[in-house]
Formats: C-alpha cells, sequence, structure tokens
C-alpha cells in the first residue's frame, strides 16, 4: 500500500520525524496522487506553525482533509462557505483583538483559485481594505477542480476545461488569466507575492516573510493538478517549475504597489516545453491554428518577462 | 411593578436597541448599511467611537461579508452582533443556514422591511419570515420597550450550552426604527448580573486545536439536522425560563411566546406579529364596545413555533383571523398555514388568513374593525383556500 511516509524514515524522533497526529498537515488526507494543493498546504502550515488558525474556503482543500470525523490539520481551522474565508478570518482577528488573544497568533485565509479570484474576489478586496491583519493564500490549481475542472478566472488562455472546452470552433478558455496578484496590490497593502509548489524554500520564505509583516498580505501560490490538467501525477513539480520557467507563472513580489522581488531566469524554456506537458493543451499540438495559439501564450510569457525583469540579462 | 431598575427616557426605537446591545457587552459588531437598519448601526459605531462600548466595530462590504465576520469572531469565542433588514437579511442567506449549522450564538436584530420587486424601503414582515427554516430562533417585537428588553434574553438563550443557536429578533422598520417612545431602560449593571460573560464551549484556540465545518457524509449528515432541530425545540423551555429571569430581574411581566389580549372568552381571535398587534388591541377594544367577543393573541415566538401555547390559546374560539404582513407566494400567509399546521389532528377553530399592509401600507383600526366582523361570519364554515387581501384597490389592478 502506497503511503504518505518519507522514503527513508529518520531513525530518531530528534532527526525531525513527526508521528502523523502531532503534524500541523498530516498525512491520510483524500488528496489525489501527485496533488499540488495539498503540497503547498502543507509547505504552508509549517512555514507558519503552530500558532495559527485557518479559515478555509469551499473546495478540493477542504473536502480532502477534513471529511467528518477526520480531520488533517494539527492547527485550529474553521471552513464556513466557498466565499467567505476571508471575512470569516476578519471576524477570528476581531474577536482575538477585542478578548487580548491576537498577540503572537498568525491568522490565514485560504482557498482555491474559484473561492479567490471569481466568488469570494469581493470579500477578499473588503478584508485588505479594512487592513485586517491576516494573510490570504490562493492555491491556484487553475480551474474548479473540487466539482470537475470547470473554468474559473484563473483559467489560462486556450486551456480546454469541461466548461470551456476545445471543439471544431474553440480552442478552449477565451481569456488569459485574471491577474490576481496585481488586484491584490492594488488595495496598497504592505505585502502581494507569487510562489509555487515547485519552489518549496523560495514558497515558505515567502509565508515567513508575509506573516512577520502586519496588516493584510496576499500570497498567490501556482499548484499544479494532474488530475483536471490530465496530466502525469509523478510529474507536479517538473510541471510546476516550467511553469515559472517559462514566464507564465512568474514569482515576484510587491510591496505597497512596488516590484521588489522578481525570480529571474538565465534561459526561459519555450512554453512548447511547459504546454506538452498536460492534455489540457493536448489540442493546440493536433488542430490546424494550434501553432498560433501556441505563439500568443509565447507572447503572454514574453510580455510576463519584460513587465518584471524575468531574463537575466 | 416590584422593580423599577432603569430610568424613563424618550428615545428612538433603533436607539433602544442599540442601548440594549451596550449594556450585553458584545466584542464583535459587524454590519452593513441597509434602511432602516441604519440608525441601530449608526448608534452602536458612534458608542464604539465614544469609548462607551468596548467592542470591535467591523465595517463591510457586504451583508454577506457582515455576517462571514460574525460567523468567523464567534468561531474564534466572541459575543457577536450584527443587524440588517430585507435584501440585507437575503444577501446573508447563504451564511444565516451555516451559522445554525455551526451551532454559533450570534444575535441578529432584523429590522423588518419588505423585499424586491417591486423595491419598497417600507415596513412588512417577509424579510425575516423568509428565512424561518435556516434554524434561528425567531422572536418579533411589538415596541420599543420590548425589542430594547429582548436583545439580552436573546444573547442568554443564544449562549446557553444546551442550545449554542443563533438568536433573530425583529421590530417594524420605521414604525418602531424611526419613532421616539417611552421606555424604561435597564439598568446596565444587572444586565450583567442577568447576562454573565460568554464562556464558548469550543472555539479556535491555537492551544487546543480543533476542526470547525467539516464535509458530512450521507452517513452522518442526517443525525446532525436532527440534532440541530433537537436543541432548536429544545431552546423553547430554556428561553421560557430566560424569560422569568428576565421579569425577575427587571420587574417586568412579559409572556415568553404569545401575548393574549382579551382573548380568554373570546369567539373570534384575531393573530398577528410585531407593531401591529397595538392597533389590534384598539380595535378589540372599541369591538368589545360593540359587544363582539373578540380578542388578540400576539405571536412573539416565531421559531421555534410553540404549538401547544397556540393551542392552549385559541381552542376555544370558533375562528381564527391570522393578520399578516407576509405571504407564501401560492399559498397564503405564512403564520396562518402555521396555525393551521398547529391545530391539524386537534379540534380547533377555523383559521383565516388575512394579508394586509405589505410594503408600509398603513393597517387601520377600520380595517380591522371590519376583518374581525367578517371573520365571524365564517364561524362553523370551511375556510377558503385563497387569502384574504386586506384593503385592495380593485380600481387600479388591471384585468387578467
Amino acid at each position: 500500500m502506497a503511503t504518505n511516509a518519507p522514503a527513508t524514515k529518520p531513525k530518531t524522533l530528534k532527526e525531525g520525524y513527526i508521528p502523523p497526529g502531532e503534524r500541523l498537515f498530516s498525512p491520510g488526507h483524500r488528496g489525489c496522487a501527485g496533488c499540488g494543493e495539498l503540497l503547498a498546504a502543507r509547505l504552508v502550515i509549517e512555514a507558519a506553525g503552530p500558532n495559527t488558525i485557518i479559515a478555509n474556503s469551499t473546495g478540493c482543500l477542504e473536502v480532502t482533509t477534513t471529511p467528518y470525523p477526520e480531520s488533517s490539520w494539527g492547527v485550529p481551522w474553521v471552513h464556513s462557505l466557498f466565499e467567505n474565508s476571508a471575512a470569516v478570518a476578519s471576524g477570528i482577528e476581531a474577536a482575538l483583538k477585542s478578548m487580548g488573544r491576537k498577540e503572537g497568533v498568525n491568522i490565514i485565509a485560504q482557498g482555491g483559485d474559484g473561492s479567490t479570484v471569481d466568488i469570494g474576489l469581493g470579500l477578499i478586496s473588503g478584508m485588505l481594505e479594512r487592513g485586517n491583519d491576516v494573510l490570504y493564500v490562493c492555491y491556484d490549481n487553475e480551474a474548479y477542480m473540487n466539482t470537475g475542472v470547470q473554468r474559473s478566472g484563473a483559467t489560462p488562455y486556450c486551456a480546454s476545461t469541461t466548461t470551456s472546452p476545445s471543439g471544431e470552433q474553440s480552442f478552449g478558455n477565451a481569456r488569459p488569466k485574471k491577474p490576481m496578484v496585481e488586484i491584490a496590490a492594488a488595495h496598497g497593502i504592505p505585502y502581494a507575492a507569487s510562489a509555487s509548489v515547485a519552489y518549496p524554500r523560495d514558497l515558505q520564505k515567502k509565508v515567513r516573510k508575509a506573516l512577520s509583516i502586519k496588516g493584510p498580505k496576499y500570497l498567490h501560490i501556482h499548484v499544479p493538478c494532474p488530475t483536471g490538467w490530465y496530466a502525469d501525477s509523478t510529474n507536479t513539480i517538473q510541471i510546476g517549475k516550467l511553469a515559472v520557467d517559462t514566464g507564465l507563472f512568474p514569482l515576484y513580489e510587491i510591496e505597497f504597489g512596488v516590484v521588489t522581488g522578481v525570480k529571474k531566469s538565465k534561459a526561459r524554456p519555450k512554453v512548447e516545453e511547459y504546454l506538452k506537458t498536460q492534455n489540457r493543451f493536448k489540442h493546440l499540438f493536433s488542430k490546424p491554428g494550434g501553432a498560433e495559439v501556441i505563439k500568443q501564450i509565447q507572447a503572454i510569457a514574453d510580455r510576463n518577462a519584460e513587465r518584471l525583469g524575468l531574463d537575466e540579462k | 411593578m416590584s422593580k423599577v431598575t432603569g430610568k424613563k427616557v424618550v428615545i428612538e426605537g433603533s436607539l433602544a436597541v442599540a442601548e440594549a446591545v451596550k449594556y450585553c457587552r458584545p466584542n464583535v459588531i459587524s454590519a452593513y448599511p441597509i434602511t432602516p437598519q441604519t440608525h441601530i448601526v449608526e448608534d452602536l459605531a458612534q458608542m464604539v467611537a465614544d469609548g462607551e462600548l468596548k467592542a470591535e466595530f467591523v465595517n463591510t462590504e457586504s451583508e454577506f461579508a457582515a455576517a462571514s465576520v460574525v460567523f468567523g469572531a464567534s468561531t474564534a469565542g466572541a459575543r457577536t452582533y450584527t443587524a440588517t433588514t430585507s435584501q440585507g437579511l437575503f444577501l446573508m442567506f447563504e451564511v444565516l443556514y451555516n451559522i445554525a449549522g455551526s451551532r454559533l450564538p450570534i444575535v441578529l436584530t432584523c429590522a423588518n422591511r419588505a423585499v424586491s420587486a417591486p423595491i419598497s424601503i417600507w415596513n412588512d414582515q417577509q424579510d425575516s419570515l423568509a428565512v424561518r427554516d435556516a434554524g434561528w430562533i425567531q422572536v418579533f417585537c411589538e415596541d420599543a420597550q420590548e425589542i430594547h428588553d429582548f436583545q439580552p434574553i436573546a444573547f442568554k438563550v443564544a449562549e446557553d450550552p444546551k442550545v449554542r443557536l443563533p438568536f433573530m429578533t425583529m421590530l417594524d422598520g420605521f414604525v418602531n426604527t424611526h419613532t421616539y417612545e417611552q421606555l424604561e431602560l435597564m439598568d446596565p449593571a444587572l444586565v450583567d448580573q442577568y447576562l454573565p460573560t460568554y464562556k464558548p464551549v469550543v472555539r479556535l484556540d491555537p492551544a487546543h486545536p480543533m476542526t470547525f465545518g467539516a464535509l458530512a457524509m450521507p452517513d452522518v449528515y442526517h443525525e446532525i439536522r436532527y440534532m440541530l432541530n433537537r436543541a432548536l425545540m429544545g431552546s423553547a423551555p430554556i428561553y421560557a425560563k430566560a424569560v422569568k429571569e428576565f421579569n425577575e430581574t427587571f420587574g417586568r411581566d412579559y409572556t415568553p411566546f404569545l401575548e393574549e389580549y382579551r382573548s380568554e372568552d373570546a369567539d373570534v381571535i384575531m393573530m398577528s406579529m410585531g407593531s401591529l398587534c397595538g392597533t389590534i388591541k384598539d380595535a378589540v377594544d372599541e369591538l368589545r364596545k360593540e359587544g363582539l367577543k373578540v380578542g388578540l393573541v400576539k405571536l412573539r415566538m416565531h421559531r421555534p413555533l410553540p404549538k401547544a401555547a397556540i393551542r392552549k390559546a385559541m381552542d376555544r374560539a370558533s375562528v381564527v383571523a391570522v393578520v399578516e404582513k407576509d405571504i407564501s407566494l401560492g399559498l397564503e400567509g405564512i403564520i396562518a398555514t402555521d396555525v393551521r399546521a398547529t391545530f391539524a389532528g386537534h379540534d380547533g377553530p377555523n383559521v383565516l388568513s388575512y394579508i394586509a399592509g405589505l410594503g408600509g401600507r398603513d393597517v387601520t383600526v377600520p380595517h380591522l374593525k371590519a376583518i374581525m366582523k367578517e371573520a365571524a361570519t365564517w364561524k362553523g364554515k370551511e375556510s377558503p383556500d385563497e387569502p384574504f387581501w386586506v384593503g385592495l384597490k380593485r380600481d387600479i389592478i388591471p384585468e387578467v
């Protein structure tokens, strides 16, 4: 039987082995093989530490980690609805402040891309504008995966999903991703950043940095979904790296509206390298006109590179 | 009155609510402005700004967010309050169910208002009745004194470890919220004695991590909903005890479920809720002078529905005319159906449904006297399938 136990189990507790029941995020959840979202969620909470309260939106992360009476969470964790984790987190902060219990406690609101860029956007904007001391984390797997791969506002240009399928008259999703990091940053918040599960040290550094800042913070994490991207479940990290390295999902930080950190690369791979790893883009390689679309997608990556200075010179 | 505790003042109904909420010492208040709820939250915001009330006042971008904020705050162990009405309550709809299902003792004041379309800011009671199945305790108030007094009762019952349910009190928009009335304020020291600090059974606490809001599969969902209903049904005696204790502490004489007015020997009983009951009392007095045996039963608690109290108060009458400012479209007045269901399988009166005063239309003593006289003619007859519409201007309604 496959388990989530480390491949080489540390010999003693001193070496860092934590029994599953004592972890901040325990194995045994219902995540799919190769799920990037659950791996990222573990990295986030392990960086945040035990003095953290999480408000979680409805979605894959919620249903796979808390099937009653089980829970993967070793920190206080609450799920209310699909669209309201940011407001729930605001309420938690207000309660702790009012009762004198806020000191030293991190509050994280988190959800998938659907709950973030679509249905919950207004409530996230409200939280960022109110200035609550909350870190909002979006796990972006680029479609409504929990309901069966329907497109969201974060689905990339010309990806095929069940509600934006490729077909005789269509190359898939008609619009590019909503620029959520910029939308968050436009609120004038102290910290907005993107990260990828494929770059875990960078991700954890950003979580720690965000939590060291008082006020509203936003972190947008790219999390490949082998199930919804019709990709090899052993390839999650490779795919995630390609998304970053091609410039399609650049890693950067914005502090009070100013770009302060960018992950640069010496030679960006062409977007084909990324697209061909996933069958949601398969039609681009088989349909007449697909090459033109791939050029447009390359242009998106190139614009990102130019805008953020991704190319090391 | 054994104990006159507070001072007599003439204040707006909204301030009567806000003063009482202040005495209850909520930790977190969150709201979004909507007419006619605005004065309540403005007053509370000012109290916080002036340092009279030590609470976090969280302004939000929508009622959906306000309800979500108090959800989060309550889960973290805070005493929480919000107020809304009409479209605001409807925008909260999803969260209202979620709050009750999560067993959170949030207190909400609904300043009853008509719902769109057409848009109307004026009073009727469609809004709170439309959310009656959400799992909240619901109590209608008639005047400023009642809405003032029922705030600490609401918190006390909601936070009872055996109840742990949200509590909604209602007052009529404008009629109550924007009208100045004389009332006797509670003594804040007695409120502290009546309503101790909230001690949640469970809360979000890093020292004792727990998971809230887990996914319920078909093997447990049914039972969890059963337990929710059991808690709501079981809240009635706890509420009755809280009202009794309130009366003893503050020198009032509230009955918990219904208020009976000259109904003991009445042949025709009118039933209603909220401010309209004051007008009905006048109509009853006039008809009694004319020798008609009529009375009023004011429904105070709507959920859980006090079925036994309703039967006890009205089973001797021949006809019950339920006059209400709401309608279950395609059926009849919502309370009329409740009363009918209450008497199903029991000997009881003929129940008639009267729809009155939607969207702020005045319901006057002549209207009410005419209803009671008409209702008397239905004694012993089968009641009609369709409701009666009070004061309908047939001349402005086009032919079908």
